[in-house]
């Protein structure tokens, strides 16, 4: 090593670096191990992993890109920023998929071994961009990624070259950490742990990630270094979690709190298989997996799981609501408890299965023959994703009632700091199931409970409680099947209250921001953090703006019509072409004004801010 | 399944006080007084049991059964059913479907539900019609049957229930007849003995739309000569007169007549552990192979579920929220 040279360090409040690659590169991986240090050493951090549908999209070229941004701050952050200040682009395809997002004046590390005519062409460059003068507006450091790997990795023995090459994310993320001033410590456990039975990987990894650390230290090429100091986040134990990890904790959490097994049934689907995965090993938990042969299937066995009392659950994405819809209309009219978790992704049809969109709000709402309420919830953040999970049960519990979890795409991968609960804190889910008959003769399986309109959860195995169940209509109290006009006018009321009663025990709607005034912005699901970053920045600039932020989608909070008639005008950001809008107007009679963008990207906090900043002005009514 | 105590349970106690809607003859009713009848002789308690169905003439049994029960949907009930046993082992649960219910819209769950091998007792009424629907050719329809939905004749090639159900890879496969009564009830019997899956296709006459579907198998004036009735470690002998049998020849089963060329000694004896030759029978008419067919002993779905939870039990220790929440790098702050 050469002597230590003078570098200056400089102190930054965030900044946002992507990493982008082939989707064989290990992007993820990097990114990932990058915000677990910075999350360790206390930065606030929110993530936006990118990949394409492909397993492996050729290699070099647009459609192959996978990328990873990650914000870092030491304030709170909301989103995983609008423009990366940072761009590790490790081959042409990289750097041009993401050249259109970077912020202004911002740094780019190229991975120059990549830029070879082929690689060029595949990316649809028809000259250099590192010689054509096109990133004149950016900081370029050019740095041979793939040369310098080889070159620190050749003494381990027993790699293909194919292997060699593979270490090479390692070299890039560990020149990130010296240009970030991060330990590399956690990322060698990591890697020890993670490689335990190739050694001979193990020693080229850490040997790639010192390699890039130490280049940093040694090239003149870097001037600064920066630093982003701790994040103040209130006192307590945290660790990083993701939508869809805390999803499956919650529901384990649900079970526990309400003594029971956990019942998972689910078929495999883009983007919510990560929550079977992360259920799949707690059979110590009395986690039942079950990996149904069709969507229909999990959502059959879902119900019959409910049937037998456990709590029961199936998760799936926008294309399995389609498939399970027949079998929710059924769980609708047996009236059984379940929660049904939808992690939305593009539409239509198979439509963009890695990519975040928030359109199956009416689908859920209203997907099924008949007239068929259900009960929906959307957590806006990952760690709410934990509550959310829990709060599904305790209104399903109390109805009789499936409900559905709406996630995305978004929420369910990318991460935040989660506070860790104590779970002795979290109150039990009270749950009774009759033990003797509520009616002289007969067990009356749909007498309902006057308050909530619940029915009895009689479970199979209990004497002289014995009674059927279906989708037939029903006659009142009995459950017996009629077509009586009568009968079927009362059920289907019935059906409705006892959804439209779980107002009663939802959180009032709350408002961040003054209490009336010009412009409101409500949202739901995973905008809230840009709706929340774009309205703390107008308030800071005195603008009289207020966000309120929609969990209970069906139904909604009792005074949320209350609000709305509060401001002025009333902006609703969603990923979708207006869904949420379309639900507000026709429920309280009030003009939205919609902001709806469907690219399979978030909402930038710019494209909120522009919005408020022209409704404000007069520019949109 | 343990027992506390013997239960006298008599075939009143299965009768729910719903009206039974099937048409007057139906091979619906004959079933249904089967169950109601078998089912106290299985020392079951009456609330351990569940009937689950789909849509469907047959799928209304559990209307009238006084246990517990599911009219599910159509072709799904194989999945509730599954659900419900893998939450609670100690049920005795019975699927009710029919041909369509089963083998066309439900298709892919039979197959599944066998494959799995969750304990579950899968009857499937095969009456090689749509009798809810009003008569439209179904999965097990002869091909060229007309009928509303095939003037000219269906261009079908049918299913065979038991060849499907063996290549799904079921445990125990029976089949029987509607007025066969004791042999009906036999096999309901030897069903819910069986621990795994169990799949008994009963030739069930749709007296409106395809009447005499089954007469070959059903009328007793002919029925004798047709039927094979299997016995396992008898040889396979059938016809009113005991006169014929079933040997191996080089295409499979073949009938000879007994006397001059062959004796007892030369027939092929049923062994229902014996899954090449359940192939064998599966695609046989004439004899009509009736009984159990195949009965294999194979670790079930649920057992093997809850053997994991008792595994990963014993390794990792009874569950615990804060050792799973903390399963990842954690920091503090302040
Ligand atoms: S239509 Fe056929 S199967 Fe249905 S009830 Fe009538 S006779 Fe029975």
């Amino acid at each position: 090593m050469t002597e230590k040279r003078p570098v200056s360090v400089r102190e930054l409040e965030s900044v946002v670096i992507r990493f982008a690659g082939d989707s064989g590169d290990g992007m993820q991986l990097t990114g990932n191990q990058f915000t677990n240090t910075a999350a360790i050493v206390g930065n606030d951090i929110s993530t936006l992993p990118d990949y394409p549908a492909e397993i492996r999209a050729p290699a070099g070229t647009l459609a192959g890109v996978s990328g990873f941004q990650v914000q870092l701050a030491e304030t709170d952050i909301w989103t995983p920023g609008d423009a990366p200040d940072v761009l590790i682009a490790m081959n042409p395809a990289a750097l041009k998929a993401s050249l259109g997002d970077l912020g202004q004046g911002a740094s780019i590390i190229v991975n120059t071994d990549a830029f070879t005519p082929a690689n060029l062409a595949k990316a649809g460059y028809e000259t250099n961009p590192l010689e054509d003068g096109s990133l004149n507006a950016f900081h370029v450091y050019e740095v041979p990624i793939t040369s310098m790997n080889r070159a620190a990795v050749k003494d381990v023995k027993g790699l293909s070259p194919k292997e060699v090459d593979r270490s090479q994310n390692f070299f890039a993320l560990g020149l990130v950490y010296w240009i970030y001033d991060r330990p590399l410590e956690n990322t060698i456990r990591w890697i020890k742990k993670k490689f335990a039975k190739r050694p001979e990987v193990v020693e080229a990894n850490i040997k790639a990630l010192q390699a890039g650390y130490f280049f940093g230290d040694t090239t003149e090429a870097f001037q600064v270094r920066y630093r982003i100091k701790s994040a103040s986040l209130p006192a307590g134990t945290y660790r990083k979690v993701s939508g869809n990890e805390a999803i499956a904790m919650g529901l384990v959490t649900a079970a526990k709190k309400a003594n029971k097994p956990l019942f998972y049934g689910s078929y495999p689907i883009t983007p919510a298989s990560d929550i079977l995965h992360a259920l799949s090993p707690l059979r110590n938990f009395e986690v039942l997996t079950v990996q149904a042969e069709d969507e229909i299937a999990a959502m059959g066995a879902t119900i019959g799981a409910a049937f037998g009392g456990a709590l029961a659950v199936t998760g799936t994405s926008g294309p399995g609501i389609a498939l399970k819809s027949e079998a929710m209309n059924l769980a609708v009219m047996l009236e059984l408890p379940m929660v049904i978790i939808d992690v939305q992704r593009g539409g239509p049809s198979t439509g963009l299965p890695t990519k975040v969109e928030q359109a199956d709000l009416l689908q859920v709402m209203f997907g099924r023959n008949g007239e068929s309420p259900i009960a929906v919830v959307a957590p806006a953040t990952p760690s709410e994703c934990f509550d959310f999970a829990i709060e599904a049960f305790r209104l399903a519990i109390r109805a009789m009632t499936p409900v559905v979890l709406l996630s995305d795409g978004y929420l369910a991968n990318s991460s935040e700091p989660w506070q860790i609960p104590d779970p002795d804190e979290i109150p039990p889910l009270h749950i009774e199931h009759p033990r003797t008959t509520n009616n002289e003769d007969h067990f009356l399986p749909y007498k309902r409970d006057p308050e909530t309109l619940g029915r009895p959860w009689a479970l199979p195995g209990t004497p002289g409680l014995e009674h059927r169940i279906g989708g037939l209509e029903k006659s009142p109290e009995y459950g017996n099947v009629s077509y009586a006009p009568r009968d079927h006018q009362q059920m289907v009321n019935e059906r409705a209250a006892k959804v439209a009663r779980l107002a009663d025990v939802i959180p009032e709607q709350t408002v961040f921001g003054p209490e009336s005034g010009k412009l409101l912005i409500v949202g739901w699901g995973s905008t809230y953090g840009a709706i929340h970053a774009a309205v703390s920045q107008a308030r800071a600039k005195g603008q009289t703006v207020a966000h309120a932020h929609i969990r209970y989608l069906n139904p909604f909070p009792k005074n949320l019509g209350d609000i709305l008639n509060r401001y002025e005008k009333v902006l609703v950001p969603e990923l979708n072409m207006g869904q949420l809008s379309l639900l507000l107007r026709a429920r309280y009679l009030r003009e939205i004004i919609p902001l709806n963008k469907v690219q399979g990207q978030p909402f930038k906090v710019a494209e909120i801010s522009t919005m408020i900043d022209r409704i404000l002005a007069g520019d949109i009514s | 399944m343990t027992i506390a105590e013997p239960i006298t349970l008599t075939r009143k106690d299965f009768q729910s006080d719903q009206t039974v809607r099937w048409c007057p003859g139906c091979g619906d009713y004959a079933i249904l007084a089967q169950m109601q009848k078998t089912l106290p002789e299985l020392g079951i308690p009456k609330e351990r049991i569940v009937f689950i169905s789909g849509i469907g003439c047959s799928s209304r049994f559990p209307y009238y059964m006084d246990t517990y029960g599911i009219h599910s949907i159509h072709g799904r009930a194989p999945t509730l059913a599954t659900g419900l046993k893998v939450v609670n082992p100690e049920l005795s649960v019975w699927v009710i479907t029919g041909d369509g219910d089963g083998l066309s819209i439900g298709g892919n769950h039979l197959i599944h539900a066998c494959r799995r091998n969750v304990d579950i007792n899968i009857v499937l009424f095969n009456n090689r019609i749509y009798g809810l629907t009003k008569g439209q050719y179904s999965p097990t329809s002869p091909q060229g049957i007309r009928t509303k939905s095939s003037p000219m004749g269906s261009l079908e090639t049918p299913l065979n229930p038991i060849s499907v159900a063996l290549a799904a890879e079921a445990t125990f496969i029976a089949r029987t007849v509607d007025v066969i009564q004791s042999h009906m009830g036999d096999m309901f019997r030897r069903a819910a003995a069986h621990k795994g899956v169990s799949f008994v296709e009963v030739f069930q006459n749709c007296v409106i739309f395809n009447d005499g579907a089954w007469e070959p198998y059903s009328n007793r004036k002919v029925r004798d000569d047709n039927n094979l009735y299997l016995e396992p470690g008898q040889p396979m002998i059938f016809g009113k007169k005991r006169d014929k049998g079933l040997v191996l020849g080089a295409r499979g089963l073949e009938v000879v007549e007994l006397g001059e060329k062959y004796d007892e000694k030369d027939l092929v004896v049923h062994d229902p552990t014996n899954v090449e030759l359940a192939f064998l029978l599966s695609r046989l008419d004439y004899p009509m192979p009736l009984g159990v067919i195949l009965e294999v002993q194979k670790r079930t779905y649920e057992d093997g579920l809850w053997g994991q939870v008792a595994q990963a039990k014993e390794q990792k220790g009874e569950g615990d929220l804060r050792t799973l929440y903390y399963n990842a790098d954690t920091w503090t702050v302040g």
